[in-house]
C-alpha cells in the first residue's frame, strides 16, 4: 500500500476492482464502511461476479476475466478526452512532459523492439530523450507529439466505450458510469483510493494492470494524498514482510537484487544500480544503494566483508534465470531439482497444473515440509481416491514432515499491507513436537557449517564465514533477529558537521537509513527497516493510539520508510508547498520547514523552489506514466488476452496472451482453446476459509464445508445443471468434481457479439483437514504467469462444464 | 455499558411477580445494519465459540448459507437472498443476519407451558432456561420468527440467548464483537434506534427512499432490530415476517388457559394436540439414543475450554 488501512477511512471513493476486500479482507474492509458513514464516501466494485463487496456497493459494473486493462484504457481515455484531469498535479509531478525518444513506437499490439522467437523485447527506444547535460528533456506545453502525454493520449485512444462493452463485456452505460463516478475524483478536494489484490496479480499481464490503475490514480492527482493511493491488500498476514525480506529467488532484503550472472564483479553490479538524478537538483534515492547493500553484506559476513573483497561480493549466488515456483516445478518435472524445502507452503493445492505439480513432487529424492498443519503437499504420495489419485508405490520421494509453531505461537513482527511492523507475543506454546521455524533453521544452519569445517568443500567460505552472534546460536531469539534487521554502528559515527562529535557510538542501534555507509562502519540486515528498533527500544510494539482522529497512528506500531505512513507525501501539496485540499492537509511547506501530520518524504529544508520532486526513489523526481525500460511487456499498459480466451484479441487479433510472458515448451501445449472449452474459469477466495488453512478448523468447516462451483442460472439451464447438483469442470489440463452454486450473482456477459459463461471457482479445499474432502482449481489452471514477476494466471483460463450423477469416491 | 444485573420481568406459565434483586435495568437492544453487513459470518463463528456449540459439518445444496438453518447448535444464522430489484433493474444480494428477536411480547414465552423456562429480564432479553424446559415445543409454534429449534438430543428449545451472561458483566454480545464492519451494535435500545436514524439518513441519500428501521410493534417491538434499505418489504430478506404477530392459537390457549384455568385432563389432550402438530409424536429414537451416548462421552473426556474474552 501507498497508504494503509485506516487511511481509507479518508477516501471519498473506493474502487474495488482486482480484489474482493469485503470477501477476502473483512477486517480491513470496516475502513470503507467508515468512510462510507463517516464521509458519505461511494463505493464502487467492479467484479466478474457480484460479490460480497458488491453487496454493499454503491455501484456494481461487471467485467469479463482478464480484461482489466481494457476497461482501464477506456477510463484513461475517457479522463483524457473529457480534460478529467489533474493539471497541476500530473504536469509537475508526473513525467507526462518528458520527451521519449523518437524511436519508440506501438501498433499491432506490440511495442517496438519484439523478438518473437525470444518472446522478449529490445528495449532500447523505450526511453527518454536526454541532452548533453545528461537531463531528459521536456516540453512543458505537453504538446509536442513524442511527449509522454501525447503518446498516452495516442496509446489509449482506441480503447473507447464501445470498445470497453466489446472486450470487457461491461454494459458501455455501466462503464460510463463508473468512468464518471471516477472522474470526478479529478478536483484537488476528491480523493479516490484503489484497493486491489490478488484479482490483478494472477494474470499474464498482472503488473500492468496495478500500473494501469497507478496511471489513473496520477492523472486523478490521488497519490501521496489522504484517502488516496495505490493499495495492495495483502493476502496473507506477513506477505509484506516475506517481499521486504526478500523472499524471492531474485532479492535481496530491503528490494536490493541478487546480481546475474553478466554480473560477475561489484562493478559491473553497482553500474547499473545507485540511478542518477535525470533532472537538475532531483534526490534520486536510490543513489545510495551501496550504502544499502555494504550495510547489508556487513550484516550477512562481518569482519569478513572487506573493502578488499568489494564487501564479500562474491559470496553472493550470481543468477543464471529467476527461480519463481514455475520454474522450480518445471526444474522437478525435468529432474534437474531433486531436493526441495517447502517452508509454510502448500503448493499441492496452490500452484498451477496440479497434474505436472504431483509428477514434480514424485520425481524428488527428498522433500521437506516445514508447518503449522499436515499439509496436502507432505501428503502428495498418499492416496486418497479421486481426491489424490497417486500410485504411492511408484512414489520413491523420502519426505521429512517438520511441524512448526503457527503465527499466535511465536514473538515477532508481522508486516501489514499498510507496511506497519507491528510486534506480537505468544499466545501459547506450540503443541505436542512443534518447534519455531527460526530453531529448526538454526538447527539446520549449525549443522551445515559443522559438515563445511570438517569436510572443506570447493567454497565454504560463504557458510563459515556467516555472522551468527547470538546468545544461543542454536535458538536466536526474535529480539536478536530484529535488532540485526535494523542494524547497528560497526564504529562511531561522527557529525558531518563537526567532526569531533559522535552521533552513533559503536556498537549502538541506528536510528534511520540516512545514518547508513558504504564504508562498512555500519551493518543493517533490511534497510527499509532501520529505525524499527533503536537505542529507543522496540518500536515496533508501540501501542498508542493517539492520532487526533487523523487515521495515521503515528504511534502505534512502526511503519517502513521511517514510520512514514503515506508514500510521496510531498505530493499532497502542490509545487508552491500548499496543501491540495485544506480539510486533509498532510505535508505542507510551513515557511522555513516542511511540516505535516506525516513524516515529510525529504529532508525537511528543501524550499519548494528548489522543485525537488515528491517521486523521490525516481532519477526524475517524478511518477511514471509512461515507464521506460522498467517493464518487461511495454512502457505502457496494453489490453492483451489471457492465455485461454474465449475470443480474440480485438485490438491485436494475431496475439495470443501477453507476447513478453514466459510459458515453458510443454505448458504452451497444454493450453486449451474455445471451441472445447467455451466457457472462462476464474478463481478466488471466501470469507469462511483462509486460504488451506482454516479447513483444519471445525468452525469454519462448519460455515462453508464443501467445493463448490459458481455459475449462472442460464448455463445451468443450458447444461441441465441444478442447483446443489454435482458438476464436472474441466480444462485441457485437468478435471474437478464439485457442488454446482447455481446463482443471479454471475451473468453471461456480451463479448465481441456473443453471449459468454463464467465459472467461479474459489479455492480452499483438499483432502486433508476437517472440512470435507474437496478439489481445487489449480487442477485446471494454466502454468504460465506474469510477464514481471510470474505470478501464475488462476484468474482466467477455459474450461468445460456438464452435469453429473454422484460426487468423488474418496 | 455498564453491567446489567439480570432482574426477571416475566416468566413462563406462571403468575409469580418475579422478585427484583438490583437496581434500576435499562432495556438493550442489538442493532444489526443489514446494508453494512456483507455476510462474512463471523457472527456465525463468535455464536459457535462463546457458546461452546459443536454444529456438524455439513454439505453445500447449491446457496452460500450453511449451516442450512437454525439449528439446537446454531442459534444464529446469515440468510444470502437474491434479489431483482423491479425499480431499478438491479440485481442485489441481500444478507440478513437471523436469529431470535427478543420481542418485547415474546410469543415463545406466552406459548410455554413450563413454569420458568421461558424468561424475560427487564433488559428485554428472552432467556431460555433449559432445566425447567420440557420439550414440548410450543415455543416454535408461539415464535412469529420461526426461531427455537428443539434438540433430538436433550428434547430441549435452543436459541440465542442475545450473551445474556455477556451483557450481565458489561459486555455485549459475541457476535457484535466479531462483527468486523460494526453492522452488528449493541446498547441501549434508545441509541441504537439513534444510530439507525443517522443510517437511515444514509441510506435515503444514496437512493434507498424506503430504508427503515424494523422493530416491529406487532410484538411490543424487538430487542433485535434490523437496519434495512427496503423495510417497505422485509419480506425480500429470506422471508423476513412483514406484520409479525404471536399465532392466534397461542393467543387463545393461553387466554382461555389463564381465564378458565383448565383442568388436568383438558391440559392434557390439549397438550398432546399442541405437541403433535408442532413436533409430532414425542419418541425417543435409536439415532437420539446415540447421540446422547455420544455426548455424554464427548462431556467425560473434553477438557475444560478457555473462552475467548
Amino acid at each position: 500500500m501507498t497508504n494503509s488501512w485506516a487511511d481509507i477511512g479518508w477516501t471519498d471513493l473506493a474502487i474495488i476492482m482486482g480484489g474482493n476486500a469485503a470477501e477476502a479482507h473483512p477486517c480491513g474492509f470496516k475502513w470503507v464502511v467508515e468512510a462510507k458513514a463517516n464521509r458519505g464516501a461511494k463505493l464502487i466494485v467492479v467484479d466478474p461476479r457480484y460479490t460480497r463487496s458488491a453487496s454493499v456497493a454503491d455501484f456494481y459494473c461487471p467485467i469479463r476475466p482478464g480484461t482489466d486493462i481494457a476497461f482501464l484504457g477506456g477510463v484513461i481515455n475517457y479522463l483524457l478526452s473529457n480534460d478529467k484531469i489533474q493539471h497541476d498535479y500530473v504536469k509537475n509531478y508526473t513525467n507526462a512532459a518528458y520527451l521519449v525518444n523518437p524511436a519508440y513506437g506501438f501498433s499491432d499490439g506490440l511495442f517496438t523492439g519484439y523478438d518473437e522467437a525470444k518472446r522478449d523485447y529490445d528495449k532500447s527506444s523505450w526511453d527518454y530523450q536526454v541532452g548533453e547535460d545528461g537531463f531528459a528533456k521536456l516540453d512543458d506545453t505537453l504538446q509536442d507529439p513524442n511527449c509522454v502525454f501525447q503518446l498516452m493520449k495516442k496509446h489509449f485512444a482506441i480503447y473507447t466505450p464501445e470498445m470497453v462493452e466489446r472486450i470487457c463485456g461491461s454494459p458501455k452505460d455501466k462503464f460510463l458510469k463508473v468512468a464518471e463516478m471516477i472522474a470526478s475524483c479529478s478536483t484537488p478536494t476528491k480523493t479516490m483510493t484503489s484497493m486491489y489484490a490478488l484479482g490483478w496479480t494472477q494474470h499474464s499481464k498482472g503488473s500492468q494492470n496495478i500500473r494501469a490503475m497507478a496511471m489513473v490514480q496520477l492523472l486523478l492527482g490521488n497519490i501521496g494524498v489522504r484517502g488516496g493511493g495505490m493499495n495492495a491488500l495483502r493476502g496473507h498476514s506477513n506477505i509484506q514482510g516475506l517481499t521486504d525480506l526478500g523472499l524471492m529467488s531474485n532479492l535481496i532484503p530491503g528490494y536490493l537484487t541478487l546480481p546475474t550472472e553478466k554480473e560477475p564483479d561489484f562493478n559491473a553490479y553497482m553500474s547499473s544500480r545507485g540511478f542518477k538524478p535525470l533532472r537538475p537538483g532531483q534526490m534520486s534515492y536510490w543513489q545510495n544503494y551501496k550504502k544499502f547493500f555494504v550495510s547489508f553484506q556487513k550484516s550477512m559476513w562481518g569482519e569478513a566483508a572487506t573493502a578488499e573483497n568489494n564487501w564479500a561480493y562474491d559470496y553472493l549466488p550470481k543468477l543464471d534465470v529467476t527461480y519463481d515456483m514455475l520454474r522450480v516445478f518445471d526444474l522437478m518435472v525435468q529432474g534437474k531439482m531433486t531436493g526441495y524445502f517447502c517452508q509454510g507452503f502448500n503448493p499441492l493445492m496452490t500452484l498451477s497444473n496440479r497434474g505436472k505439480l504431483t509428477e514434480g513432487l514424485s520425481k524428488l529424492k527428498w522433500l521437506v515440509t516445514m508447518d503449522p498443519l499436515d499439509t496436502e503437499t507432505s501428503r502428495f504420495w498418499e492416496n486418497h481416491g479421486e481426491f489424490n489419485d497417486v500410485k504411492t508405490g511408484d512414489i520413491q520421494t523420502e519426505v521429512f514432515q517438520l511441524p512448526t509453531s503457527c503465527f499466535a505461537e511465536d514473538e515477532g513482527s508481522l508486516v501489514n499491507s499498510g507496511r506497519w511492523l507491528q510486534w506480537h507475543y505468544p499466545g501459547q506454546e506450540p503443541p505436542g513436537e512443534a518447534k519455531l521455524d527460526t530453531w529448526i533453521m538454526a538447527q539446520i544452519g549449525q549443522k551445515l557449517k559443522a559438515l563445511y569445517q570438517k569436510e572443506g568443500g570447493a567454497f565454504p567460505d560463504p557458510i563459515l564465514n556467516l555472522t551468527w552472534n547470538y546468545a544461543d546460536p542454536n535458538n536466536p531469539t526474535p529480539q536478536e533477529l530484529a535488532k540485526e534487521m535494523n542494524g547497528s554502528a560497526l564504529a562511531d559515527q561522527m557529525d558531518p558537521k563537526d567532526a569531533t562529535k559522535v552521533v552513533v557510538e559503536k556498537g549502538k542501534q541506528l536510528s534511520g537509513f540516512a545514518q547508513l555507509k558504504d564504508d562498512g562502519s555500519t551493518q543493517a540486515f533490511c534497510w527499509i527497516y532501520t529505525g524499527c528498533w533503536t537505542e529507543a527500544g522496540n518500536q515496533m510494539a508501540r501501542r498508542d493510539k493517539e492520532d487526533g482522529g487523523t487515521g495515521l497512528a503515528p504511534k502505534w506500531a512502526w511503519s517502513w520508510p521511517a514510520n512514514r505512513r503515506i508514500l510521496y507525501n510531498r505530493a499532497s501539496s502542490d509545487v508552491a508547498g500548499k496543501p491540495w485540499d485544506d480539510s486533509r492537509k498532510l505535508v505542507y511547506w510551513a515557511g522555513d520547514k516542511w511540516a505535516g501530520i506525516d513524516v515529510p518524504d525529504y529532508g525537511a529544508a528543501f524550499k519548494p523552489e528548489q522543485t525537488v520532486g515528491p517521486f523521490i526513489m525516481n532519477p526524475e523526481g517524478v511518477a511514471r506514466l509512461f515507464t521506460r525500460k522498467m517493464m518487461r511487456d511495454g512502457p505502457f499498459p496494453t489490453h492483451y488476452e489471457p492465455f485461454e480466451a474465449p475470443v480474440a484479441n480485438a485490438v491485436a487479433p494475431k496475439i495470443r496472451g501477453n507476447p513478453a510472458a514466459r510459458i515453458f515448451k510443454g505448458d504452451f501445449a497444454a493450453l486449451g482453446s474455445s471451441d472445447k472449452y467455451p466457457y472462462v474459469a476464474t478463481s478466488y477466495r471466501l470469507t469462511e476459509h483462509f486460504h488451506q488453512w482454516t479447513k483444519h478448523v471445525w468452525v469454519n468447516a462448519v460455515l462453508q464445508p464443501e467445493f463448490f462451483v459458481e455459475i449462472s442460472e442460464e448455463l445451468a439451464k443450458e447444461k441441465g445443471i441444478t442447483k446443489g447438483g454435482w458438476v464436472r469442470v474441466w480444462s485441457n489440463r485437468g478435471s474437478v468434481k464439485a457442488k454446482a452454486v447455481v446463482t443471479k450473482r454471475i451473468k453471461p456477459l456480451m463479448v465481441d457479439g456473443k453471449p459468454t459463461h463464467i465459472v467461479g471457482i474459489p479455492q480452499h479445499w483438499g483432502f486433508m483437514g476437517a472440512a470435507k474432502k474437496g478439489m481445487n482449481p489449480n487442477s485446471l489452471t494454466p502454468f504460465v504467469g506474469d510477464a514481471n514477476i510470474e505470478t501464475p494466471e488462476y484468474k482466467a483460463f477455459l474450461v468445460n462444464i456438464e452435469a453429473i450423477a454422484s460426487g468423488p469416491v474418496a | 455499558m455498564a453491567n446489567q444485573s439480570l432482574n426477571l420481568l416475566r416468566r413462563s406459565a406462571s403468575t409469580d411477580t418475579p422478585p427484583v434483586t438490583g437496581g434500576q435495568t435499562i432495556e438493550v437492544a442489538k442493532l444489526i445494519d443489514v446494508s453494512k453487513c456483507i455476510g462474512c459470518k463471523a457472527c456465525q463463528s463468535a455464536c459457535l465459540e462463546w457458546n461452546n456449540l459443536r454444529e456438524e459439518v455439513g454439505v453445500n445444496v447449491g446457496v452460500y448459507d450453511n449451516p442450512h438453518d437454525l439449528t439446537p447448535n446454531s442459534w444464529t444464522l446469515m440468510r444470502f437472498a437474491e434479489w431483482d430489484n423491479p425499480d431499478t433493474g438491479n440485481f442485489e444480494w441481500l444478507i440478513r443476519k437471523d436469529g431470535c428477536m427478543h420481542c418485547q411480547d415474546p410469543g415463545c414465552l406466552k406459548a410455554c407451558p413450563a413454569p420458568g423456562a421461558i424468561v424475560q429480564y427487564t433488559n428485554g432479553i428472552v432467556d431460555f432456561v433449559h432445566e425447567n424446559c420440557i420439550g414440548c415445543a410450543y415455543c416454535v409454534k408461539g415464535c412469529p420468527f420461526n426461531i427455537p429449534r428443539i434438540s433430538k438430543v436433550d428434547h430441549k428449545a435452543y436459541k440465542c440467548s442475545l450473551c445474556s451472561d455477556r451483557v450481565a458483566v458489561g459486555q455485549g454480545p459475541a457476535c457484535a464483537k466479531a462483527c468486523p464492519t460494526a453492522a452488528i451494535m449493541f446498547g441501549t435500545k434508545e441509541d441504537m434506534k439513534k444510530q439507525a436514524e443517522k443510517r437511515i439518513v444514509d441510506l435515503k441519500s444514496r437512493g434507498y427512499a424506503n430504508a427503515g428501521l424494523y422493530d416491529p410493534a406487532g410484538v411490543g417491538g424487538t430487542h433485535v432490530m434490523y437496519v434495512l434499505h427496503h423495510n417497505d418489504k422485509p419480506e425480500i430478506y429470506a422471508g423476513l415476517p412483514h406484520e409479525p404477530k404471536i399465532s392466534p392459537l397461542v393467543a387463545a390457549w393461553k387466554g382461555t388457559g389463564k381465564v378458565l384455568a383448565l383442568g388436568a385432563l383438558a391440559f392434557a389432550a390439549l397438550g398432546a394436540f399442541f405437541h403433535h402438530t408442532v413436533v409430532g409424536p414425542n419418541k425417543v429414537s435409536e439415532h437420539d439414543e446415540e447421540n446422547a451416548a455420544e455426548l455424554a462421552e464427548e462431556g467425560k473426556s473434553s477438557k475444560t475450554e478457555a473462552r475467548p474474552v
